[in-house]
Order: structure tokens, then sequence, then C-alpha cells
């Protein structure tokens, strides 16, 4: 259970480090380590250089501005769990953070590190897939804003190059006094989820959906969006019936099986879930279905 | 560059070595150090045996190398007592049956001194959600939750500090 060696660079630069990357073989980024360093004292990921971003203070931060959050690749879990701009603005990521992991996987663990990471399971990908957010990707050749429907490009995979590391993630506000939703299933707290359903909802004075998004995570190889669901919502009148419709979609979709569950409980849990997290939103957007 | 030189502080001492990169904190403790207080149950992340304080916030030392930790400041359980005068939290693990083999002891320990520094009024629920990192094969929890709570009423009538800075 100890890793095979590796040579170790700390950069202090963010250029140094893409450098550092473009240059080395067989090298990874070391963000907070709590997927990778397990995999590799399991010595399931063997590497020869190990680049640690841990002392670049430019990939930390939360800013807001034109709309979105600004929320560098090495913020840490912890920090966005107790923010108050990600609670007020972002109030879905703040919820979800609450399955991720630990507190002491949080305390080390980072934003870019889950994103890059790309477990089927993992609730920040979710999040990002609900919000429609960006990835920022650096390398020496630039910057590449690559939408989340993109980065995500399979299981475990995202659209990353191999000399490109994620910078930032950009997520969209949605307006002040939307309603959010986060239910997932683990076997034990902490777990990851089996299945999971996040929930956004946007409702006017008139209580007619004016914006909606449900993401189903752990059914499929990346979070999806249930269409469907959502088209059935927006630009109607937000009832009990509007949401057992939308939660129906999920009946629509194709989950994987796997030693964890089968397929076809993974679609009743996807069912019961986002009718949770469509309540839950509607709720918290004032809305008494 | 597979070794590497790193200086971190354990309970208030500084410890410089040039180590192998991929040493992680927790055999550095044990081995490099002699603080075999840190446990290593798993090491790879699941039992939560080997939690320490970098910089004030509970981590796995087994999921972080020691070179990461240079210019940090680590407090493993043995900082919790310094002068082997045990802190509020310990004393209430003894006096609530908190504790059984031990072995998830120091990372209990090391995990609740977060909590109650932050949240000095914890609920029962705040308890254990805090420790769902931590596995116990032998108390059933009940203990453990219980001496927490009673930590925390102690030390809101004003008994020492919680152990760690
Ligand atoms: S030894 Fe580190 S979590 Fe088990
Ligand atoms: S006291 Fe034995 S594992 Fe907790």
């Amino acid at each position: 259970m100890k890793p095979a060696t590796f040579d170790y660079h700390a950069p202090r630069q963010l250029k140094e480090a893409i450098e550092l990357l473009a240059k080395l073989p067989n090298a990874k980024i070391l963000a907070g380590g709590q997927s990778l360093v397990p995999m590799m004292n399991f010595r399931y990921v063997i590497v020869d250089h190990l680049i640690d971003l841990g002392g670049l203070d430019e990939l930390r931060g939360i800013t807001l501005g034109n709309g979105l959050l600004r929320i560098g690749a090495m913020t840490r879990q912890r920090d966005l769990e107790v923010s108050p701009e990600i609670a007020k603005h972002c109030p879905l990521m703040s919820e979800a953070l609450r399955h991720v992991g630990h507190r002491q996987t949080r305390n080390r663990g980072t934003i870019g590190g889950s994103l890059a990471h790309a477990d089927p399971a993992a609730e920040l990908p979710a999040v990002c897939a609900a919000y429609d957010a960006t990835v920022h990707a650096v390398s020496v050749r630039g910057i590449r804003q690559i939408p989340f429907r993109e980065f995500a490009a399979g299981f475990m995979a995202t659209a990353l190059k191999s000399d490109e590391m994620i910078a930032a993630v950009d997520v969209p506000i949605w307006r002040l006094g939307h309603g959010h939703g986060f239910h997932e299933f683990a076997r034990r707290q902490g777990d990851f989820a089996i299945t999971g359903a996040a929930a956004l909802l946007d409702v006017g004075v008139d209580n007619v959906v004016r914006r909606a998004t449900l993401t189903l995570f752990g059914v499929t190889a990346s979070p999806l969006r249930v269409e469907a669901a959502e088209s059935r919502l927006v630009g109607q009148p937000l009832d009990a019936g509007a949401i057992r419709a939308a939660a129906a979609a999920a009946w629509l979709i194709e989950p994987i099986s796997d030693i964890h569950a089968g397929g076809e409980y993974r679609r009743h849990l996807a069912q019961v879930l986002s009718s949770r997290a469509l309540n839950d939103a509607a709720r918290r957007a004032g809305v008494t279905a | 560059m597979s070794k590497q030189g790193t200086l971190i502080t354990v309970n208030g001492k500084s410890y410089g070595r040039v180590v192998d990169a991929r040493l992680t904190l927790a055999d550095f403790l044990r081995h490099e150090i002699n603080l075999t207080g840190t446990h290593l149950g798993c090491e790879h992340g699941v039992c939560g045996a080997c939690t320490v304080l970098v910089d004030g916030r509970s981590v796995r030392s087994c999921l972080m190398f020691a070179v990461q930790a240079n210019g940090c400041e680590v407090t493993t359980v043995e900082g919790l007592a310094p002068d082997g005068k045990l802190s509020v939290l310990q004393q209430a693990f003894i006096d609530n049956h908190g504790l059984q083999c031990g072995f998830c002891t120091p990372g209990m320990l090391i995990t609740l001194t977060e909590l109650l520094r932050e949240k000095p009024q914890p609920s029962e629920q705040d308890v254990r959600e805090a420790i769902t990192g931590n596995l116990c094969r032998c108390t059933g929890y009940a203990g453990i939750v219980k001496a927490a709570l009673d930590a925390a009423q102690r030390l809101r009538n004003g008994a020492g500090k919680a152990g760690a800075r």
C-alpha cells in the first residue's frame, strides 16, 4: 500500500506548472490528492512525475462578476462548503458538498481535482452540469474554455488534452430566489452515490417555470441532464402534477449496471430522487406543490 | 528529485528531513520522527485512523506526501496532551467509554478537536456527521458521540482548551 517511486515537482507559478506538464513524460497533476493518492497507493496509477499545484495561490479563490462565479481549480471543497458567496448564489453546490466524501477529504479535496477525476457518481461534476458551467483549461498553448457538456467526455474521461490542466470553472448565476434540490442514495454517508439527482427551478410570480434543470448522476458514464423533464416544466405552471410528470421522465434513462446496483434499481432511484429534488427546489422557490 | 527536503513543524517542534517523495505524511510521523500515536488502518483514505491536523485542518495523513507538508504545522494526537495532561476531550472519552481497543481513537480525537473548535455547541447530528470519515470497530460509536457532547459541555462551562491550538 505504498505508491511507486516518482519525481516530485512543486511549481510556484502557473506558467511553471504548465511548462512542466508539457515537457515531462508520464506526468500527472496533484491537486488535493483525495482520489489520486489512493489510486497511487494501490498502484492503479504509477507516474514518473507528480506536479503538485498546492503552492499556486493564483488558482485558489472565488470571485463574483459578469453574472458568474469564477472558482479557482485549487479551491478546497471545504472552503466552498462554508463560503457565503456559494451559499447565496450557488446553493445547490453548498448542499451537494455535504455529500462529498468526509470532512477530512473535503479539507484537502479541490473542485478542479474532482472535475478532472470525473467519477460518474461524483457530486461536483453533477453541479457543474446542472448550472451549465464552463471549464477553463490551460496549457502552454493558451486558455481554452470548454462547456461542461463537452468537458465530461465519458467514464472517468474529460476533454482535457494531455498537456492541459484546469485553472478555473465558471458557474453562471441564477436569479436570487431560485430553488434547488439535491438528493442522493449511498449505502453510507460520504460514499459515492449509487444514484443522485439535482434540480434547479426558477419560478415567476405567476407560478410559471422560467428555467429548470434536472441532472442525474451515478446512472451513466457522466452526469446526465434529463431534457425531457426540463421541457415538461419550462413554461408550465408549477404544481404537483407538473413535478410528477417531470420526475417520471427519469424513467426514460438507460442506467448502467454494476456491482453496486442493477440498472432497473437505478432507474427506480432516479425517479424517486428526481421527485424529491424537484419538490425541494419548488419549495425553496416559494411554491408549495 | 525522487528525494526531497521537507521541513515540517509537528506539535510545535520543527523537523527537517530529506525523504522519498513517495513517503506519506503518516509514515513520516511514524517512522521518521517516531510519533506512533497516528495509526494506519487502510492506507487508502477510508478508515480515518491516520487523521492529523495540518495547519489546523483535519486531513488523512495517508493521502498526503510528507513533501506536500513542507512548511506546514502538523498536530498529532501526541500534541493534544503536550505534558501528558489529557485534553478535556480526551478525558471525556475515558469518562464516557469512548474507546475500547483505541485503534481509531487518535483519528477520532483529532477530528472532534477540529469540530469543537469550529462549533462549540454541536448537536448530536453534527458530531455524527463529523465522524462519518472515522471508522470504529469496537464502540458502536455511542460512547464516542456521548464523549464529544460531554466535552463540548465541559468546555462551555470553562474547562481548559479543546487540546490543540
Ligand atoms: S489509514 Fe488513512 S484513512 Fe485509513
Ligand atoms: S475503539 Fe477499537 S476501533 Fe474504535
